[in-house]
């Protein structure tokens, strides 16, 4: 019996999943169509994303608060430097418009490697953030708030205003059309099973979550906790950035403030889909399939014709109810 | 002192945490295809000594491995590679993990395709080598488990083998949560361990086990090695009497003391242990001492009858009130960013306020009066209480629960880590405040402050199994007390 309660836990994401689906065919039948799941799904993808970065985090008892605004500066640097090189800056631009700088940008300022570059060094600051967090044992909640300021303010500086163009091949890639099933269904099941490999089935993902269960355990165990920090915040700027990407790719324009609401959405994406803040037990499907619910439950409430106003609240009523059942189900299981 | 070279030697090692020198000059050898049985009381110096052989702190002093000297570049991954292991007292399982994936936790060697089948096949196969029909699969979460079968499985990782050797494995106290068929399981294992030339390093409380798989027995009292013999040397009560020393001169000092259990004093606290036994009585003005080895049941048994005086408690009667010294000071004590007397005040804010508010002029007075009272050593009470010395912080602590209304003080451990002075100034005041009615439950794990109390209730496995009065209260019957075994 004690199983199935474990079962049942497991299951919860994906029967949320469930429920909000049949409800929304429900209410509106024709969403049910290809054209309907892309729709709904698209921006799915980089929420998706954005939580399995928030995930990794989360495995080694840490918190993430400056998630959202580092996928806005990643989706600033694809709209530009990623697209343009430095002369896609709207500051090169005037600059070239008064005549401080030649029309003919050298080669230099136009390559878009500056941006590859630009995209490495954010993944290079996560690493370092972990190593902070680790060696002056400072609390990450704390880290991150300062550094959501310094993504914001870097976006800025590079997009003062919404602005830039997404690169070529990220807008083909974000706008596939393949046979059958729609392109967000196809990445989600992509990032889940990825992100399901990285970290529960790798023989170094099993070190990784246990710092999360047990730190003194792998201490003792010969491992580096500093190297597991730096692997864990390494990779949730290398899925932030993936985030980023994706959502200029949809976009097509960058924005400093296109992805605020991401630092909550992905918190609750990760415990939504039965990952808990401290003793490293995540869920990398279930993260995916959180996030997928949390998009839907925007669709789910347009077509209930809930003013955007109320949305965020019902999202919010949503998460209590599903967080709630899981209590229920724990509760039981205590009591066995 | 066994074979021609031991495997591990120390020589003159020391070690101190701040003013606490836990290891004072110890010399040890372990040789191959031996089991050395480690006794002491609590604070003896044991863990300290093991975690030292483990790597994870070094120390002064000259050791060893195979007769080459490593001091200074001793650490986990060195002894780990040695083939030293350790199955720590508090469990070092990860919770969150599968016994395989906690299996190749330890075992850097398990990587690569099919690591999880070979981390299975490994842990599994010595589970069943050392704890026959043990009923855990290798794909079972450890947090699910119950407590037995996760020291088992830990237990058995520590034994696994991949690419370095099991030579040395130290095991502190590793039958705590096992049943009598286990316990008999693991240390038929030990000695087949032995056998075929491992070598393990066995503490335990249970001295039976010691004496039955332990070839010698090294016995340690205050960081140091007091006695050392082959276990055929020894008996229980030899074992015991080895760990105590002072228990001669006590016998004069004692009589000096009259006990103070008036029979006509009005009962305070009626309690009975979480585990059944005798029942705790404490009355009016008197110290009752919480004795026994480490975390038996004391400082759970004082937080119950601390919750008794605001709600019903089952087996629980307190008349009065009730105020607690935390002895961790640190996580249950002080409020670091507060002033002094805001911490000495806390407790007593009901009776310090105008209106809704504190009257700081109250509050001022009250800590000002027990400044004085109790001699704390600050120029001004408003200072933050980090300013303090540790043995200052924990008198300020102390102002607190005397300070409020209660009529009953419990105390859990509340002199650790204090300077002597300090603590005789403690005492003192202890005893003019039970003078003057208070009652004071004391849970110490030092003998010498036994001495202060009226009578001593000894507590092993949540359960009280003695209860001494001030005559018959000697370092030997608490000893024998604390080491008693289910025969």
């Amino acid at each position: 019996m004690r199983l199935t309660a474990r079962q049942l836990r497991t299951l919860l994401p994906a029967l949320s999943l469930v429920v909000l689906l049949a409800a929304i065919f429900y209410l509106q039948p024709r969403a049910m169509s290809y054209v309907g799941f892309n729709l709904m799904l698209n921006l799915a993808i980089p929420i998706a994303l954005a939580t399995v970065a928030q995930m990794c985090v989360i495995t080694v008892n840490d918190l993430d608060l400056s998630i959202g605004t580092y996928v806005g500066f990643v989706a600033c640097v694809g709209a530009t430097l990623l697209s343009g090189g430095m002369g896609a800056l709207p500051v090169v631009k005037e600059l070239q418009a008064s005549g401080a700088l030649p029309a003919t940008l050298p080669w230099i300022m136009q390559t878009p490697l500056v941006g590859v570059v630009a995209l490495v060094f954010g993944i290079a600051v996560y690493a370092a953030l972990g190593a902070l967090i680790h060696w002056r044992n400072l609390p990450s909640i704390v880290v991150t708030l300062g550094m959501s300021f310094v993504w914001l303010g870097l976006s800025v500086l590079i997009l003062p205003v919404p602005g830039g163009q997404a690169p070529a091949f990220l807008r083909s890639l974000m706008t596939l059309k393949p046979a059958y099933i729609p392109f967000p269904i196809i990445a989600a099941i992509v990032i889940a099973i990825l992100a399901n490999l990285l970290l529960m089935h790798t023989s170094y993902g099993a070190v990784l979550r246990g710092a999360g269960g047990n730190p003194k355990a792998i201490e003792r165990a010969g491992w580096s906790l500093l190297k597991v920090k730096m692997t864990m915040f390494a990779l949730a700027g290398f899925f932030g950035m993936l985030a980023g990407l994706s959502l200029v790719g949809l976009t097509t324009s960058g924005d400093a403030n296109i992805a605020l609401r991401y630092t909550l959405l992905s918190i609750a994406g990760v415990i939504l889909g039965g990952g808990e803040f401290v003793g490293g037990r995540i869920s990398p499907v279930g993260a995916v399939i959180g996030a997928v619910t949390l998009t839907l439950a925007g669709s789910f409430l347009s077509f209930m014709r809930i003013s955007p106003d109320w949305q965020i609240g019902a999202q919010g009523a949503i998460l209590i109810i599903v967080l709630a059942a899981r209590t229920l189900i724990d509760r039981a299981e205590r009591r066995r | 002192m066994t074979g021609p070279s031991p495997f591990i030697r120390l020589e003159d090692v020391r070690k101190s945490f701040g003013a606490v020198r836990a290891l004072q000059g110890v010399d040890l050898s372990c040789s191959a295809g031996e089991c050395i049985g480690l006794v002491g009381h609590n604070g003896a110096g044991k863990s300290t000594l093991m975690n030292l052989l483990a790597g994870v702190f070094g120390a002064e002093g000259r050791m060893a491995i195979d007769g080459e000297d490593v001091g200074g570049r001793h650490t986990v991954a060195s002894a780990q590679a040695q083939g030293i292991r350790c199955v720590f007292q508090e469990l070092s399982l990860c919770p969150n993990l599968t016994v395989a994936e906690n299996a190749r936790v330890m075992h850097r060697a398990l990587k690569g395709f099919g690591w999880r089948k070979r981390a299975g096949a490994l842990i599994t196969a010595k589970l069943d080598q050392v704890f026959p029909g043990h009923g855990i699969g290798a794909s079972d979460i450890v947090g699910d488990l119950p407590i037995a079968r996760r020291q088992m499985v830990e237990i058995a990782r520590a034994f696994t083998v991949t690419d370095a050797p099991a030579r040395l494995v130290i095991l502190d106290e590793p039958t705590s949560s096992l049943d009598a068929h286990q316990a008999s399981q693991l240390l038929a294992y030990v000695r087949r361990f032995v056998a075929e030339g491992g070598a393990v390093v066995l503490i335990s409380h249970l001295l039976g086990e010691i004496l039955a798989a332990a070839d010698r027995v090294v016995v340690m009292k205050d960081g140091r090695v007091v006695a050392e013999r082959p276990a055929s040397e020894f008996t229980r009560s030899s074992l015991v009497a080895a760990m105590g020393t002072v228990a001669r001169e006590e016998a004069e000092e004692r009589a000096a003391v009259t006990g103070r259990r008036g029979g006509d004093a009005p009962t305070r606290v009626r309690a009975r242990a979480a585990a059944g036994g005798v029942d705790l009585i404490a009355h009016r003005g008197e110290i009752v001492g919480l004795a026994g080895l480490g975390g038996q049941g004391q400082s759970e048994m004082l937080i119950r009858i601390f919750d008794a005086a605001r709600r019903t408690v089952p087996g629980i009667t307190v008349e009065g009130g009730s105020a607690l010294v935390a002895g961790d000071r640190q996580t249950d004590g002080v409020f670091p960013l507060w002033s002094i007397a805001e911490n000495i005040t806390i407790t007593s804010l009901n009776r310090l306020k105008r209106g809704i508010l504190i009257d700081s002029g109250k509050t001022d007075a009250m800590a000002e009066d027990w400044k004085a009272r109790i001699g704390i050593r600050t120029p001004d009470i408003h200072n933050p209480i980090l300013s303090l010395s540790g043995g200052n912080q924990q008198k300020a602590l102390f102002a607190r629960a005397l300070g409020s209304t209660a009529e009953t003080v419990l105390m859990d451990d509340p002199m650790r880590g204090v300077d002597i002075g300090t603590k005789q100034e403690v005492y003192g005041m202890i005893r003019a405040e039970a003078e003057r009615g208070r009652t004071f439950l004391w849970y110490t794990t030092e003998m010498d402050e036994l001495k202060h109390c009226d009578h001593v209730y000894v507590f092993r496995d949540q359960r009280i199994v003695a209860d001494l009065s001030r005559a018959e209260l000697t370092e030997e019957r608490v000893l024998h007390a604390s080491f008693e075994e289910v025969a």
